[in-house]
This record gives structure tokens, C-alpha cells and sequence, in this order.
């Protein structure tokens, strides 16, 4: 059975249709990537499983539970943390804080404790900087910060959007590694790239969307080699 | 003397407009709206603790926790039934409105429940007068007791909002909504403990204020209420210590244009310097310049 399991999902935003019926799967331990230009609603899909956005129809099944009757507050304890577009770390919040908000609603503090030393150990520069304020942090350490935040709340799936947007080329290799090491330490990744040619490069399976539609799915590694995605995605 | 009495006149007025304005200043900074109905829970507050003491014969420290507790219930009513269906409108203008006719709603009703004449307050605050300086400076005890209450208020605020977890909320809530959701925090519950505090700090700042100017009419609040809405855009709307700062700046310069310019201009005064502060530094003494990232 699928960890998580989107089906016939339409979304809209007033009258106008974001997400137009989509149905897909992210099996335990697979890193997805949903792949496509902007405004083909990526975005929108992470943030209905989440909750942030209410669907007109259809279900996002994870491990068993219908999400979309959970109010987005709850999701987070049932081990699905979500890193937003643009990172939305508290800017105003010191490093540390931000990393105490991704741990909100667990209670055990040793537990919790374990949880930022193995965050700091995967960031050491985010415990360089922890007691700095967010909001004065560069691009890229942000983008860190917003990821050790999601770790924070100890996720077995974890939604990242756009993690490469706005970062140098040499930062975007570090942050794909990073992602590529969340997911060797076994959790779930369901990745949202525009930046199609790394997201394949650390996917197991892709999905392609255009104008809230899938067009085209299948292997990571089959759709970097085929000539349609080629041309629309790779630049080649 | 009669400057370090006019000074200490202010502060305590000041106290007041704080207390109230901490409010104003909470539900803005966590719930993004005005509540403009917030200066006319500080009046209902006011006739809580009037009648428990003058009809129910309750005790005074009872009547004002009735009077607390009863605004608490009020605020959170209010946020519930009248402002939380509009959160997802598409205008901000419509909660605006809302808050501006909860505010008529609740002057009608104590209208309607009390009368329109004047009720004079009760004596509720009883510490002697401090003398210093061979008479020359007599300090009253409300006026002692107000300042007070303001300077604990706002220390336990600041505590609240930096050192405990639905602290944190607030903060993660008014920086970023949808951020603070993913983290796991009940929007709506924040909300309403936002404007839980701010309703029972209005109840207090209700006796505070028929304390030191006894007289109470259902529209007692509304002009303290629109002052301290200044001080909180003075001090930085969105701010704890700009809502003190603002509040008790507020205070002092009503007394003193009362005093040194002219007792007719002085509400004039105080919205002159609103303006002024507006145009000179448009987001307030401490208020944050937010960069719209693009």
C-alpha cells in the first residue's frame, strides 16, 4: 500500500480550477518529484495535503487516514512535515526558536533534544548561527533552517517545495545533497522542483504536470532520457 | 511641583491608554484586524464590577474577578461569532465594519440594560494617599495602584509572550500564519486566547479608569477606547513595549496640553500628534518595517 496516495484531487481558487483531477502515489522510502513550469499548480498540491488549502474534491490518503477532514494543525503529529515555497522560516525568531516551533507539538524534551543535536549535526552551520535571527540569515542557510525545522517534528514524509529556488549553483548541489541524505536516513520525500534536471537526478519516480494536469509519469531515470521532457524541461 | 504633579497625572492616564492598548495591539498583531469594539469591553467591564458590588453586594476583589472573567467570555464570544466567519473574506474592510457595529451592539445593549444617565462609580480601589515633600506632592492611591498594575501587566505580557509555548504561538502566528499551521499550532485557538487577554486586561483597565474619573455611561469606553487605538499606531501597532510607550506618552501629553495649552484642545492634541507621528514614521515608535519579499 501507497504512504501516500492522492486521488481525483481538483482544487480551485475562487471560480478559477487549479488542480484538475490528479491522482498519484508516493510509496515508503521513494523520493517523488512532481516536475513542471510555473503556475502548473505544484505549489497548490503541497498545499492541500497539508491543509493550508481545501480541495472541491477528491482524497489525500496517508498511511491509511483521509487528510482532508484533519485540520491543517493536526497533520503535522502524524508524521508529515511540509517545507514551504520561499522557506518561510519566523524571521524575527532566533535559529533556535525556529528549530523549537518545528518540534511545536511533541512533548518529550530529551526526545527533542536528540532531535536538534542531529539537526545541528546535519547543519553545522545552523548551530554556528543558532542564536542569530532568521531573518538575517543568507538564501541558502534559510533554506537549511527551514528544512531542520521540518526535521524538528521527526516526519517519516517530508513535502519540500522549490528547496533549490533562488540559490547559486554550488548551494543547490549542497541542498540536493542534503535531500538525498534525509531520504538515505529513511524518510519519505515528495520533492516539488522547477528545477526538473536535479530533481530527476535524486528521484526515484516523476510526475510532470502542466495546467494542474499529470501528462506524463514514470521513472526518474526514463524521463531524464526521453525527448519530450528533454525539450520542455532539460533544455536540451 | 505642579509640573512633577501634572507628570505623575499623565503617567496614570497613560497606564490606562496602555492597559488598553496592549489589547489593541495584541489582536492586531496576531489576528490582523482592528478590533475596534475593544474601548466598549473596557465599559462593560466598568458595569460588571458597578452592579456585582451595588446590586449583588459581591465583595469588590470579586466583582472585579467576575468582572474578568466575564469580558474574557466576552472577547472570545465576540472573535467567534462575529469576526472568525470573515477571516477568509476577501476585504479586510468587512471585519473592519464588523468590529464598528460590535462596538454600536455593545453601547446599545448596556443603553438599553443600564440607562443613559451617568452612574457614578464606585469607590472599589481603597489605598491611602501618599504625602511627600511636606505636602507639596500628594500622589492618590489609584494613581499608585495604576501604575502598578500597568508595569506588572506588562511585565507578565512580555514573560507570557517570550517564555511559554502558546507565547511562541502568538509570535509564530502573527509572523506567518500558514508557516505557524505547518508547525503544528491551532490557529483559531491562539486567536481566541489573544483576544482572552486582551478582554480581561480591558476589564481591568475598565476599573482603573471609573476609578480614577467615576463616572460611567455605556459610551465611557469608546473615547478611551479610540485613544488608546492612537497610542498603540504611536508606539507601533503590533508592538507590546510600543503599546506601553505609546500609552503612557499619550497620557502625558493630553495632561500636559490640558494643563499648559488649553483643556478644550487637548483631545485635538493628542490626534495631532497621531498624524505626526504617521507622517514622520509611518509604522510608529517601535513598529517593524515589513519588507514585502517579492
Amino acid at each position: 500500500m501507497a504512504m501516500l496516495e492522492i486521488k481525483d484531487l481538483e482544487v480551485f481558487y475562487g471560480v478559477i480550477q487549479a488542480i484538475k483531477g490528479i491522482s498519484f502515489k508516493v510509496n515508503e522510502g521513494e523520493v517523488v518529484a512532481l516536475i513542471g513550469a510555473n503556475g502548473a499548480g505544484k505549489t497548490t498540491i503541497l498545499q492541500t495535503i497539508t491543509g493550508l488549502l481545501s480541495p472541491k474534491k477528491g482524497n489525500i490518503i496517508f498511511e491509511g487516514q483521509e487528510l482532508t477532514k484533519i485540520p491543517a494543525h493536526k497533520i503535522v503529529s502524524l508524521g508529515m512535515a511540509h517545507v514551504p515555497e520561499g522557506r518561510r522560516v519566523f524571521a524575527q525568531f532566533t535559529v533556535y526558536q525556529n528549530l523549537l516551533m518545528g518540534a511545536y507539538t511533541r512533548k518529550d524534551k530529551n526526545e527533542i533534544e536528540a532531535s536538534l543535536a542531529a539537526v545541528y549535526k546535519r547543519f553545522p552551520r545552523l548551530e554556528e548561527r543558532k542564536n542569530q535571527i532568521a531573518g538575517t540569515l543568507s538564501g541558502g542557510e534559510q533554506q537549511m533552517l527551514a528544512m531542520g525545522r521540518a526535521l524538528m517534528s521527526k516526519p517519516r514524509i517530508i513535502l519540500m517545495d522549490e528547496p533549490s529556488m533562488g540559490l547559486s549553483p554550488i548551494l543547490v548541489n549542497e541542498i540536493f545533497d542534503i535531500i538525498q541524505s534525509v531520504s538515505a536516513s529513511g524518510t519519505t520525500v515528495l520533492l516539488v522542483e522547477q528545477n526538473a534536471k536535479k530533481a530527476l537526478s535524486i528521484a526515484d519516480r516523476a510526475y510532470v504536470l502542466e495546467t494542474g494536469k499529470i501528462v506524463q509519469e514514470g521513472k526518474a531515470e526514463a524521463l531524464l532520457n526521453d525527448d519530450s521532457i528533454k525539450k520542455a524541461y532539460l533544455g536540451e | 511641583m505642579s509640573f512633577i504633579s501634572y507628570l505623575k497625572d499623565g503617567i496614570s492616564l497613560g497606564s490606562i491608554y496602555a492597559i488598553i492598548a496592549l489589547g489593541y495591539t495584541m489582536v492586531y498583531g496576531i489576528a490582523k484586524m482592528l478590533n475596534f469594539a475593544h474601548g466598549d469591553v473596557i465599559m462593560v467591564g466598568a458595569f460588571v464590577i458597578l452592579a456585582a458590588i451595588t446590586k449583588a453586594g459581591l465583595s469588590p476583589l470579586l466583582s472585579i474577578i467576575l468582572a474578568v472573567v466575564l469580558c474574557t467570555v466576552l472577547g472570545i464570544t465576540i472573535e467567534m461569532v462575529a469576526y472568525r466567519p470573515l477571516r477568509k473574506a476577501s476585504s479586510n474592510l468587512a471585519v473592519l465594519i464588523t468590529a464598528i457595529g460590535v462596538s454600536y451592539l455593545l453601547q446599545n445593549v448596556a443603553l438599553l440594560v443600564f440607562g443613559a444617565d451617568a452612574k457614578s462609580f464606585v469607590t472599589v480601589i481603597n489605598v491611602p494617599t501618599l504625602v511627600l515633600f511636606d505636602g507639596q506632592l500628594t500622589i492618590k492611591g489609584i494613581t499608585i495602584v495604576t501604575i502598578a498594575a500597568c508595569i506588572i501587566i506588562m511585565c507578565g505580557l512580555t514573560l507570557f509572550v517570550n517564555k511559554t509555548k502558546p507565547g511562541h504561538a502568538m509570535k509564530a502566528v502573527s509572523e506567518d500564519r500558514d508557516a505557524a499551521q505547518l508547525m503544528g499550532v491551532n490557529v483559531n485557538s491562539t486567536i481566541s486566547l489573544t483576544f482572552a487577554i486582551g478582554s480581561g486586561l480591558a476589564a481591568i483597565a475598565g476599573l482603573l479608569l471609573c476609578s480614577a474619573y467615576p463616572t460611567l455611561t455605556p459610551y465611557t469606553g469608546a473615547m478611551p477606547g479610540i485613544k488608546a487605538f492612537v497610542a498603540a499606531v504611536f508606539g507601533g501597532i503590533g508592538s507590546i513595549p510600543g503599546a506601553m510607550i505609546g500609552g503612557i506618552l499619550l497620557g502625558v501629553i493630553e495632561i500636559f496640553g490640558k494643563a499648559y495649552i488649553s483643556s478644550q484642545v487637548a483631545d485635538a492634541i493628542v490626534f495631532a500628534v497621531l498624524i505626526i507621528v504617521l507622517l514622520v514614521k509611518p509604522t510608529g515608535l517601535f513598529g517593524k518595517n515589513v519588507q514585502e519579499k517579492v
